[in-house]
C-alpha cells in the first residue's frame, strides 16, 4: 500500500481544488488538463515504460469517443456502457495494431510511422461512412442526469475525470511494480538482450499496446461526453497525437506522475500565452514546440528526469562543500 | 462506377506519374536525410509549407517567377537546413535518434504554428500566365507546370546522384551513412556532414516548392499532406534509397491516381495509406531496402 500513498496524496490534493475554485473556466481548463494527461498516460504506458514511440495515438482516443457516441445516438445504448465499450474497443485496437505491427518487428521509426498511418486510415474513413455522421460529426443529444453520463456541474465532470486519472496512475504504478514492467523496461533498454534472457518481447509490447490503448480510448470517452460532440478532425487529428506523446515526455518519460506533470505543465503554458497574447491563432502552439525542444535539450529526461538530476547535483555540491570544510579543518 | 474508356485511364495513369514526380521530389530529402541520419524527419512537411510561402511571397512581391525562384530559395533552403541540424537538432538531441525525432516534430509544430501566425490559415494561390497551358500529346492534354515538375525531378535527381557520388562531400556523406564511428576516427567531421546532408534534404523541398506553386495553393499546413505520402514513398522504396524513392513516388501517384477514379476523389488518399501499411507489415525494409 505504500506504493500507492503518493497517488493517494496527489489525487486528494487535486480532488479538495473545486471546494476552493468555483471559476467555470478554470474548472473547464483543469478538466482538458486532465484529459490529456489521461491520454498521456496511455502513451506513457507504450512509450515510457516500453520504450515504443507511437506518433497515432489519436487512433486509440478517436475510436474511444466514436464507440462511445455512436452506441448512444444510433443504438440508444447507455452512456455509462457506451464508456465502457469505448474503452474496450480502444483495447482492442491496440491488440490488433499491436499483433500488426509487432509481428512484422517494427521497431523504432518504423512503429512511429506505421501508427502513423493507422491513426491517418481511421481519420479518412471516419470523414466518409455514414455511421460517424461523415464530414459532419456526431452529436450527443443534451440530456442532463447522472444515467446519461451529463452533468450540469463542472466540478462533478472534474471528479470523474480525476478519478480516471488516478486509476491510470495506479496502473502506472502496478506495472512499474509488476514482473511485467521490469519484462517491459528491459525491451526498452535493449530488446535483443531481453529476449536472449527469455522475455518474449513480442508478447510483452503487445499486452503494453492494449492497455495502453485502453486508457487512451478512456480520455477519447470522456472527451465526448463532456463536450457531447465528435468529428473526425478531432478525434483522429493530429493534434490528440501529439498532446499524448508531448505530455509525457515533458513530464518525464517512463515515470508515474510525467504524463500528469506534463499535460498541467503544457496546458497552463498554453493558456498562460494565450493570456498574453490574446487569442492569436498559432502562437501557444509555437510554444508548444519551442518547449518541446528545449526540454530535450535541456533535460532529456523530462522535467521530474531534470529536477532529480538537479537536486543529485545540489546533494553532491553540498557533500563536496562539507567534505573541504572538514579537510580545511583537519589540515 | 466510371465508364472506364481508355483513353481516361490513360490519361489518369499519366496525372499519376506527374503527381508521383513532385512526391519524389519531397521524398528525395526525406530519404537522403533518414539515408545518414536515420531519423525521420518530421519538420519536412513544415519545411515545405514555408518554402510554397517563400516562393508564393518572392513572386507576390518581387516579381520573381517560381523557376527563376528555385536559383534563389534553393541556396537558402540549404543554409536554413545546415544550420537547422547543426545548431539545433543536433546539440538539442545528445544523438539519441528517438530525441531528434521528436525534436524535428517540435521544429514542425513551430514552424506550421509560425506561418499560421504570420499568414493566418488562408490559402493562397498565385496565377503565372502558363498555370493553365497544356500541352496537347494527341490522345490527351498536360498542364504545362506538371510537365516541367516531371522533368524537373529527374535533373534533381542526377545532381544528388553526383553529388554523392563525384564530390567529396558526397563520399563523406556516404561514408557516415555507413559507419558513423569509422568515418570519425578517419577526420570526417561527423556534425558537418549530417548538417550537409539536411541541407541537401531542405533544398530539395525547396526546389518541389517551387515547381508546386505554379499550379497548387499554400496554406500553414499545406506540407503535411504531402509528407505523409512521402514518408510512405520512402518507406516504399526502402529508407535512404534514392532509386527507391523514385520509383515509389511515381507508383504513388499512380495507385493514388487511379483509386480516386474508382472510389472517389475523398477516398483516393486511403490507398497510399493502405499499401503503406501493407507494404511495412510484409517487407518492412521496403522494396529496394536493403536489409537492416
Amino acid at each position: 500500500m505504500k506504493t500507492l500513498a503518493p497517488i493517494v496524496a496527489v489525487i486528494a490534493v487535486l480532488a479538495a481544488v473545486p471546494f476552493v475554485v468555483q471559476s467555470n473556466a478554470t474548472l473547464n481548463f483543469l478538466v482538458v488538463s486532465l484529459m490529456v494527461a489521461l491520454a498521456g498516460q496511455g502513451w506513457n504506458i507504450l512509450g515510457g515504460y516500453g520504450g515504443q514511440y507511437s506518433f497515432g495515438h489519436a487512433a486509440f482516443f478517436g475510436t474511444g469517443a466514436y464507440v462511445t457516441c455512436i452506441l448512444q445516438v444510433r443504438y440508444g445504448v447507455n452512456a455509462w456502457v457506451g464508456f465502457g465499450a469505448g474503452i474496450a474497443a480502444g483495447a482492442a485496437l491496440g491488440g490488433v495494431i499491436g499483433a500488426l505491427a509487432f509481428r512484422s518487428g517494427l521497431r523504432g521509426s518504423y512503429f512511429a510511422l506505421v501508427t502513423l498511418a493507422f491513426a491517418e486510415v481511421l481519420r479518412i474513413i471516419a470523414s466518409v461512412a455514414p455511421i460517424t455522421g461523415a464530414g459532419v460529426g456526431t452529436l450527443i443529444k443534451l440530456d442532463l442526469g447522472a444515467q446519461t453520463f451529463q452533468f450540469q456541474s463542472r466540478a462533478v465532470f472534474y471528479w470523474v475525470i480525476l478519478g480516471l486519472v488516478g486509476v491510470s496512475l495506479v496502473i502506472a504504478r502496478l506495472i512499474e511494480r509488476s514482473r511485467f514492467g521490469v519484462w517491459l523496461i528491459a525491451v526498452r533498454e535493449n530488446e535483443d538482450a531481453a529476449e536472449a534472457l527469455g522475455v518474449n518481447a513480442r508478447s510483452v509490447k503487445s499486452v503494453a499496446m492494449i492497455i495502453s490503448g485502453a486508457v487512451t480510448a478512456a480520455a477519447g470517452c470522456f472527451y465526448a461526453q463532456y463536450f457531447l460532440f465528435v468529428d473526425s478532425g478531432i478525434a483522429y487529428g493530429t493534434w490528440i497525437s501529439i498532446e499524448a506523446l508531448l505530455t509525457p515526455i515533458i513530464g518525464g518519460v517512463g515515470t508515474v506522475f510525467g504524463p500528469l506533470l506534463g499535460a498541467l505543465v503544457v496546458k497552463s503554458l498554453g493558456e498562460g500565452a494565450k493570456l498574453v497574447t490574446g487569442d492569436v491563432p498559432g502562437l501557444d502552439l509555437i510554444l508548444y514546440g519551442a518547449v518541446l525542444v528545449l526540454v530535450i535539450w535541456v533535460a532529456p529526461g523530462g522535467l521530474i528526469g531534470g529536477l532529480a538530476q538537479l537536486r543529485k547535483r545540489l546533494m553532491r555540491g553540498a557533500t563536496r562543500a562539507a567534505a573541504s570544510t572538514q579537510g580545511a579543518g583537519h589540515g | 462506377m466510371p465508364v472506364l474508356s481508355p483513353a481516361i485511364l490513360v490519361s489518369a495513369v499519366l496525372n499519376g506519374l506527374l503527381t508521383g514526380a513532385v512526391y519524389a521530389l519531397v521524398a528525395l530529402g526525406l530519404t537522403l536525410i533518414y539515408g545518414v541520419l536515420h531519423i525521420i524527419n518530421f519538420a519536412h512537411g513544415a519545411l515545405l509549407s514555408a518554402a510554397l510561402f517563400a516562393a508564393f511571397f518572392a513572386f507576390r512581391l518581387l516579381g520573381i517567377d517560381p523557376y527563376v525562384a528555385i536559383f534563389l530559395l534553393t541556396p537558402l533552403f540549404f543554409a536554413f537546413g545546415y544550420a537547422l541540424q547543426r545548431f539545433i537538432i543536433g546539440p538539442a538531441s545528445h544523438r539519441d535518434d528517438r530525441n531528434m525525432l521528436l525534436v524535428t516534430l517540435g521544429i514542425a509544430v513551430i514552424i506550421e504554428n509560425a506561418l499560421l501566425y504570420a499568414f493566418r490559415a488562408d490559402t493562397r494561390t498565385i496565377d503565372v500566365p502558363y498555370a493553365f497551358e497544356t500541352i496537347n500529346f494527341g490522345f490527351t492534354f498536360l498542364a504545362v507546370p506538371r510537365v516541367v515538375g516531371f522533368a524537373a525531378v529527374f535533373v534533381v535527381a542526377l545532381a544528388l546522384w553526383l553529388i554523392m557520388n563525384c564530390t567529396d562531400i558526397g563520399r563523406a556523406i556516404r561514408a557516415v551513412a555507413k559507419e558513423r564511428l569509422g568515418a570519425e576516427l578517419a577526420g570526417i567531421d561527423v556534425a558537418h556532414v549530417y548538417a550537409m546532408t539536411f541541407g541537401l534534404g531542405t533544398a530539395c523541398v525547396a526546389v518541389a516548392a517551387c515547381l508546386l506553386i505554379p499550379n497548387y495553393y499554400v496554406n500553414p499546413s499545406v506540407g503535411n499532406a504531402f509528407v505523409l505520402v512521402a514518408f510512405t514513398i520512402v518507406v516504399l522504396g526502402g529508407m535512404g534509397s534514392v532509386l527507391g524513392a523514385l520509383i515509389g513516388a511515381l507508383l504513388i501517384g499512380v495507385v493514388e491516381s487511379l483509386s480516386g477514379l474508382f472510389l472517389g476523389e475523398s477516398l483516393g488518399q486511403i490507398g497510399i495509406f493502405v499499401i503503406f501499411i501493407a507494404v511495412l507489415l510484409v517487407r518492412p525494409n521496403g522494396l529496394f531496402g536493403a536489409r537492416a
